[in-house]
């Protein structure tokens, strides 16, 4: 798929103006200088030059979502029994993510290997991804912290994007990756931009060289088992970390929920909302133990899940993009880049990463 | 103050303590990171600059049953002190080394005040000049233009409590008056202006609860009312309600306790001022009890004494 397509930047709220009257638009917002994905309004302040605080995975796998309705009844000739009628919720509507980073569209992907292509898949992710159209937005820069290179990623990564775009001087490039994207460039602001090809690829390589690796060794981040196993290193590496939330909630590839049945006295609804490992009620059972009773616990398994367990599971590919987001808002500046490289295995040599994430 | 003095010091008191927590290099040049020092060999990576945010006292109860050191600015000083109100650490266990301090960098007004590029260096002159390094540029900013708010109206620069004070101490220059001219400026708005300015703030709010976890007087831990399970007192939902609720529970838990040391906002990775409500309620307690937290020892939290009549509570007047 090689139609390139050009848009002027002088056209851009018109094309957005566009596509919102077909699908439900959501742009990155500046808003007292913090940057999140909302509903485009005309007015709204879009920000491309800085990638938003929190990715549009909110889109997607929102904070919080019903799944279904309880409704409670009761008749009066037969007091002691109540009926219940329950109905979901599966109400998904045509959206468009514009201008995703492609670290952000990527995280994507790692959703779907569990949510979307698993022998059971999740009606609701599934319902909301396959409505949804992502415009990638090839980095115009780096970021402090993101380190994508380095986990088998570019800032200009197609994987997760239908659309990739890129900005050259006096507006985008865009490269239709799938079917879905190519039908969302039939417009009549887009032009030609196959002169521009050049420039893209040139701009795309020179935000690519000055990603940094913070990775003594080259290749895919090898995790040694024993020092994993050590606790006494998350003890002391750790000791810093406040136990917030931040990092999870912060993070593309982050997706794990709580689910609630939130009860009022005639109705109900069954909530998913957003769960996250650094919280110490995420693992506490019923019979009031805690398995992962202390922060250094809590974080050990942040970094396993996303460079063992979801690796292990699903052909070596990392549960991290490395868009820094962790690293970048962290109260403390706990580094999991830098915990992962201590942790390196130094006795192997590492895996060549493939543009996945995964192994060759 | 040379770092080397510092570094004296710590080395000394790791003789007498488990850990010392003092600061070094972050992820980037604009970020220091809290450093737990346990082996001589590690206090070498000390640092003290303009770059040294963190309020390391917060660490202090999780680690109550261990000795510890830690550094402490002016404006930490008072969470230790509010501490010793308040029971929640051993003094005896704890050494404190104070550091005169002429103010911090706010991360967010520096990156706002070179327009978000990225910074590649940053010195810091004895005159209060910032030498910044962009990509694009370099430029020299004032500290107090991005220093946090509380710097520029800061009444401690000198550690309030300490063991060992490393440098000289400092005097404020600061009016006392000037501390909450901006929380009345702001009280002068409508009510619904009010409203409206916290509804679009809190609206942005994740519930990561970054701002509890680095709030040092946030002391209930695992068992806080925004997160329990059992019973569910607040619900999963992310609406302005929920957020507004864990908020104000939050404000009303620190009244007269907040050390207005800044974490949770400096914590808060969506930009909330989350500080502004609990200084408005601070200001509240020292109007009605002649009470600042954090600043002597010996004082008693006005929330942990009951009197039957309150000297300024007219309305409490009973029969």
């Amino acid at each position: 798929m090689t139609e390139l397509g050009f848009l002027k930047k002088e056209n851009l709220v018109e094309f957005l103006k566009e596509l919102a009257t077909k699908s439900v638009v959501y742009v990155p917002v500046a808003d007292d200088d913090v940057v999140a994905f909302k509903l485009f309004q005309e007015n709204s302040t879009i920000c491309l030059d800085r990638p938003a605080n929190i990715p549009p995975k909110t889109v997607i796998f929102p904070q919080y979502e019903t799944l279904l309705t309880f409704t409670f009844s009761k008749k009066e000739e037969q007091p002691d029994k109540i009926d219940v009628k329950i109905q979901e919720k599966m109400d998904f509507k045509d959206t468009v993510i514009f201008a995703a980073r492609p670290c952000d569209a990527k995280g994507f992907t790692v959703y779907d290997r569990v949510y979307k292509d698993s022998d059971i898949p999740d009606p609701y992710y599934v319902g909301k991804r396959e409505k949804t159209v992502i415009i990638g937005f090839s980095c115009p820069n780096v970021s402090p912290g993101c380190f994508c290179t380095a986990v088998g990623s570019t800032p200009s990564d197609k994987e997760g994007s239908d659309i990739l775009m890129t900005e050259v001087s006096g507006g985008f490039v865009l490269e239709p990756v799938t079917e879905k994207g190519k039908a969302v460039i039939q417009s009549k602001f887009i032009e030609d931009g196959s002169k521009y090809l050049e420039e893209a690829q040139k701009k795309q390589e020179d935000v690519k060289n000055k990603v940094k690796n913070p990775f003594k060794k080259a290749g895919k981040p090898q995790i040694s088992q024993e020092k994993f196993n050590d606790d006494s290193f998350w003890e002391l590496a750790l000791s810093k970390c406040l136990s917030c939330g931040a990092c999870t909630f912060l993070c593309p590839t982050c997706y794990c929920f709580n689910i609630t049945d939130e009860n009022k006295i005639w109705e109900a609804e069954r909530l998913r909302s957003w769960d996250a490992c650094m919280f110490p009620h995420f693992t506490l059972e019923a019979s009031g133990h805690n398995p992962r009773p202390t922060k250094f616990h809590r974080f050990k398994n942040r970094v396993g899940h996303k460079f063992l367990y979801y690796p292990e599971k699903y052909n070596g590919v990392l549960a991290c993009c490395g868009c820094g987001r962790c690293i970048r808002y962290c109260p403390v500046s706990v580094d999991i880049s830098k915990v992962v490289d201590e942790l390196s295995d130094t006795n192997s040599e590492n895996k060549t990463l493939t543009s996945n994430g995964g192994e060759a | 103050m040379s770092v080397d003095k510092l570094k004296d010091a710590v080395k000394q008191i790791l003789n007498e303590v488990d850990i010392v927590i003092g600061y070094t290099e972050g992820f980037d040049k604009v970020h220091a990171t809290p450093l737990f020092i346990n082996t001589q060999d590690k206090v070498d990576q000390l640092i003290w600059d303009q770059r040294c945010v963190h309020n390391l006292a917060s660490y202090l109860p999780s680690l109550k049953r261990k000795k510890v050191g830690v550094i402490v600015k002016g404006c930490d000083s008072r969470t230790i002190v509010q501490y010793i109100q308040e029971g929640l650490i051993n003094r005896e266990n704890v050494k404190i080394i104070g550091l005169p301090c002429s103010g911090v960098i706010s991360l967010k007004k520096l990156l706002k005040a070179v327009d978000f590029a990225n910074i590649d260096d940053i010195t810091f002159e004895d005159n209060g000049n910032v030498n910044v390094k962009t990509e694009k540029e370099t430029k020299t900013l004032s500290l107090m233009d991005i220093a946090p708010d509380k710097c520029k109206t800061c009444q401690y620069p000198t550690p309030l409590i300490y063991d060992i004070l490393i440098g000289d101490p400092i005097k404020s220059d600061k009016p006392k008056e000037s501390v909450y001219e901006d929380i009345i400026e702001f009280d002068k708005k409508s009510l619904e202006e009010k409203l409206a300015y916290w509804q679009k703030v809190f609206d942005r709010c994740i519930r990561c609860y970054a701002c509890r976890n680095a709030c040092p007087m946030c002391v209930c831990q695992d068992s806080c009312i925004a997160e329990s399970r059992e019973p569910h007192w607040i619900s999963q939902r992310a609406t302005l309600t929920e957020k507004f609720m864990f908020h104000l529970i939050h404000t009303v838990h620190l009244a007269g306790r907040c050390v207005e040391c800044g974490e949770c906002e400096r914590a808060c990775p969506m930009g909330i001022p989350v500080n502004t409500l609990k200084r408005k309620i601070n200001l509240e307690m020292k109007e009605l009890f002649d009470y600042v937290p954090g600043v002597n020892p010996d004082d008693k939290p006005p929330m942990y004494t009951f009197n039957v009549d309150e000297l300024k509570i007219k309305e409490h007047k009973i029969g």
